[in-house]
């Protein structure tokens, strides 16, 4: 079969996919959990209970703070015992709502038993409210609003639904396994959004080391018939999962710079949120629950697992259940190795986007930077034929004219540069940094027009 | 636990590895020449590999006052690619101020590795063909562990031919005047010695080709560009032009295009670049042969192409996305 890939760059990393045999556990439940009010892009959500309100698990505590932001709900039952800013994984103050755990009530109109629902509603707008009323975020990465993104600005229409399983962060496992585990319902999940797309195309697209993913995949399309669906092998290539690099590969055309996916009739969303959208629409079930990886390197096999978590689970409880951070660990990521978040702070609570506890041995330690031989390994390595080797250097003197021109804002600081770089030059910590300012820059112009 | 930005691996490679790869890359056309030289071979390689990087590790460490600036196995690169550039009849100390002119002049006065504006082996090699032209035109007949032809000492078939034209001779008038076979410079020469090392050389870069260190596009463009120029000419008029088989085979031609054009630091960093600064130096590699008045030319042309990399950075860029 003929294996997409995208044109430009892209990196081979060893894929270390040692949790992929795990069965995904349902994690026991904490007695506390805290529910971050920051859990997806754009405006932080509002609380709508007060300290001392019993709540249930589905119920909702908090609501979007914007056009583009979220509902939150509470992922289990219990009483709200504080209402108070709290860090984040990274160590910044984000409100949380701490809540203790009574029993496991759910709220009313929640279908948690496990049939596969497959009569798709009808109605487009009720099909949006159930999913903009579930809190429904995408998983992939971004945790942009889904309701917002399947809802293209009018005269911009659908072609094609691409469906994001390409999994490409090396380690983690949660998206094949529930591909594997979950399959019937993702494939429903896109159908449901095929269907709010206006009917457009669906593929699904799953990397080519994931083999029994694609056979499961193919075979649940073929057995429930939703027309306009099919399954791509994508090559096992660096960041194939990118949003950019995936609609090249899948749909051989690219957004255009500041552009969006819309634009050249494209929408991706991740496999983990079809099924959020299943459970959402079909299930009228919010996103309390998603799926993560515990591994690492320094993990032994035996203490490997994919777990079904309650958003809001605190990091260190999770850890413990798992059998604790191995000792040799010098690095915890949230998120995969290449874009993936460091973890400054354990106590700090999971979020809708959660994938992953990654443990990362001594491989993780920065060597000291030596010169730069301009080998033109980063350049080759960047998704979106940037020159980052250039690019640094510009930052270095301040030319933000150079930098606009030399495309510094298209970086999807996936790291292939960095990763690339055989002179240990901190590249992406650079670019990132200039591309703060020029996006400054841009926004300020596009401000005064 | 360490906190620290995105991307938290690294692939294995780093230059120690990537300069390691080009020196066991040069080891087959190394051992060729030991064999087929002698013990000359291994003094002159010996000295210019201790030069080079004593006087690197020196430089960085006493006059620089910045240790980190040393790079072993780059500065041995450096050692290797001069020996192999030099006459076997070298005497040492010819060799140490190559190695002086190499690390001290062209890499390390710029600043060090990575900053040099010209391929350190070739300058070295330029500075000591002007400084001692004698020395460094003595072409040694193989005289080494291999019994291979009748040893003699004279100057190179390039710059035979080249004597024998400006004297108004023919190609053949010059080589039958010598007293060389002409089928022995011609087509033998690269049957015995020259194409033996050539496919060692040849070798060495598929090594690195398949480790990923370098990419064909420069030394594809070189040689394509001297194949076509000297099929024209020699087509045209071949008692005055030499052929496609001698300019490849002769002159540095190989180890210039596959390991001294190939340097990162001093060739453009894209492909499309590549092709263009690899075409110009096989340009001027036959301009200087044909019309010129040294016989050789590769390391001139590689210099002077050296001198537009960084133009021809700035004017080929990579395809970006979502920008055509």
């Amino acid at each position: 079969m003929n294996k997409l890939t995208f044109s430009i760059g892209g990196i081979h990393p060893s894929d270390s996919k040692i949790s992929r045999g795990c069965k995904i556990e349902t994690l026991p439940l904490p007695p506390k959990v805290y529910v971050s009010m920051f859990q997806h892009l754009g405006a932080q959500a509002k609380p709508v209970v007060a300290v001392g309100d019993k709540v249930k698990a589905g119920q909702i505590i908090a609501e979007p703070g914007g056009f583009i932001s979220a509902y939150v709900h509470s992922p289990v039952s219990g009483t709200v015992k504080s209402i108070a800013p709290r860090k984040d994984l990274a160590g910044f103050a984000v409100m949380h709502i701490e809540i203790d755990v009574e029993g496991d009530e759910w709220a009313e109109g929640v279908d948690l038993s496990p049939e596969l629902v497959t009569n798709i509603p009808e109605d487009r707008d009720f099909i949006l409210d159930r999913i903009k009323m579930c809190g429904v975020v995408g998983l992939g990465g971004a945790t942009f609003p889904t309701h917002v993104k399947l809802n293209p600005p009018p005269g911009k229409t659908a072609e094609c639904l691409i469906l994001n399983g390409a999994e490409c962060e090396p380690f983690l496992t949660s998206d094949f396994r529930i591909l594997l585990e979950r399959t019937d319902e993702i494939v429903v999940g896109a159908a449901i959004m095929q269907k709010v797309l206006g009917g457009c195309r669906c593929v699904i697209g799953i990397e080519e080391n994931k083999p029994e993913a694609i056979e499961a995949v193919s075979a649940s399309v073929a057995r429930l018939g939703f027309p306009g669906m099919s399954v791509a092998t994508l090559k096992k290539r660096y960041p194939q999962g990118g949003e950019k690099q995936l609609i090249d590969a899948v749909m051989h055309r690219q957004v255009k710079s500041g552009g969006l996916p819309i634009d050249v009739g494209a929408v991706v969303q991740n496999v983990a949120t079809s099924l959020a959208v299943y459970e959402a629409v079909q299930k009228n079930k919010p996103l309390v629950t998603n799926t993560m990886t515990f591994t690492g390197n320094v993990v032994p096999p035996e203490r490997q697992h994919n777990y079904l978590f309650r958003i809001g689970t605190p990091l260190s409880f999770i850890a413990e259940q798992a059998g604790g951070i191995p000792e040799n660990a010098v690095k915890l990521v949230s998120g995969g190795p290449m874009m993936g978040k460091a973890i400054a702070n354990l106590e700090a609570t999971t979020v809708k986007g959660s994938s992953s506890i990654l443990c990362l041995g001594d491989e993780t330690r920065r060597h000291p930077e030596t010169a730069c031989i301009r080998c033109g390994r980063c350049a080759d390595a960047c998704p979106m034929g940037l020159e980052p080797f250039f690019l640094k250097k510009l930052y270095g003197v301040g030319d933000t004219d150079a930098l606009e021109r030399n495309a510094v804002q298209d970086c999807i600081e996936c790291g292939c540069c960095q990763y690339s770089c055989p002179a240990y030059v901190p590249l992406l910590d650079n670019i990132r940094m200039a591309k703060a300012q020029v996006m400054g820059i841009i926004r300020a112009r596009n401000a005064k027009k | 636990m360490l906190v620290s930005p995105s991307p938290h691996l690294h692939s294995p490679a780093s230059t120690n590895s990537i300069m390691r790869d080009v020196v066991i890359a040069l080891l087959p056309a190394l051992v060729v020449m030991i064999l087929f030289y002698g013990w000359s071979a291994i003094i002159v390689t010996a000295v210019s590999c201790v030069s080079c990087v004593g006087l690197e590790y020196a430089i960085s460490r006493w006059l620089m006052h910045k240790p980190s600036l040393f790079n072993g196995w780059s500065a041995l690169v450096t050692g290797v690619l001069l020996a192999m550039n030099l006459p076997s009849t070298t005497p040492w100390w010819i060799v140490f101020i190559g190695a002086v002119v190499a690390i001290g002049v062209a890499k390390m006065s710029f600043g060090g590795l990575g900053q040099n504006l010209f391929n350190p082996a070739i300058t070295a090699r330029v500075f000591l063909l002007i400084s001692f032209p004698v020395a460094m035109t003595n072409w040694a007949m193989p005289q080494g562990f291999i019994p291979a032809v009748d040893a003699v000492s004279g100057a190179t078939p390039l710059g035979l031919i080249k004597e024998g034209l400006k004297s108004g001779q023919t190609i053949s008038e010059a080589l039958a005047a010598s007293g060389l076979d002409v089928h022995y410079v011609l087509r033998d020469l690269g049957a015995s010695g020259g194409e033996v090392s050539a496919l060692a050389l040849v070798l060495g870069f598929c090594y690195l080709l398949v480790r990923k260190v370098v990419k064909p596009w420069i030394p594809l463009s070189i040689l394509v560009t001297i194949t076509v120029i000297s099929a024209v000419f020699s087509g045209i008029d071949p008692e005055h032009f030499t052929g496609p088989n001698f300019n490849l085979m002769t002159g540095g031609v190989l180890l210039g295009a596959l390991f001294m054009a190939t340097d990162y630091v001093t060739s453009p960093v894209s492909n499309l670049g590549g092709v263009i600064y690899g075409i110009g130096i096989g340009l001027i590699v036959m301009m200087i042969r044909y019309f010129g008045s040294y016989p050789e030319g590769m390391s001139f042309a590689i210099l002077i192409m050296n001198c537009f990399v960084p133009l021809i950075n700035r004017a080929f860029h990579q395809k970006k996305y979502g920008r055509s």
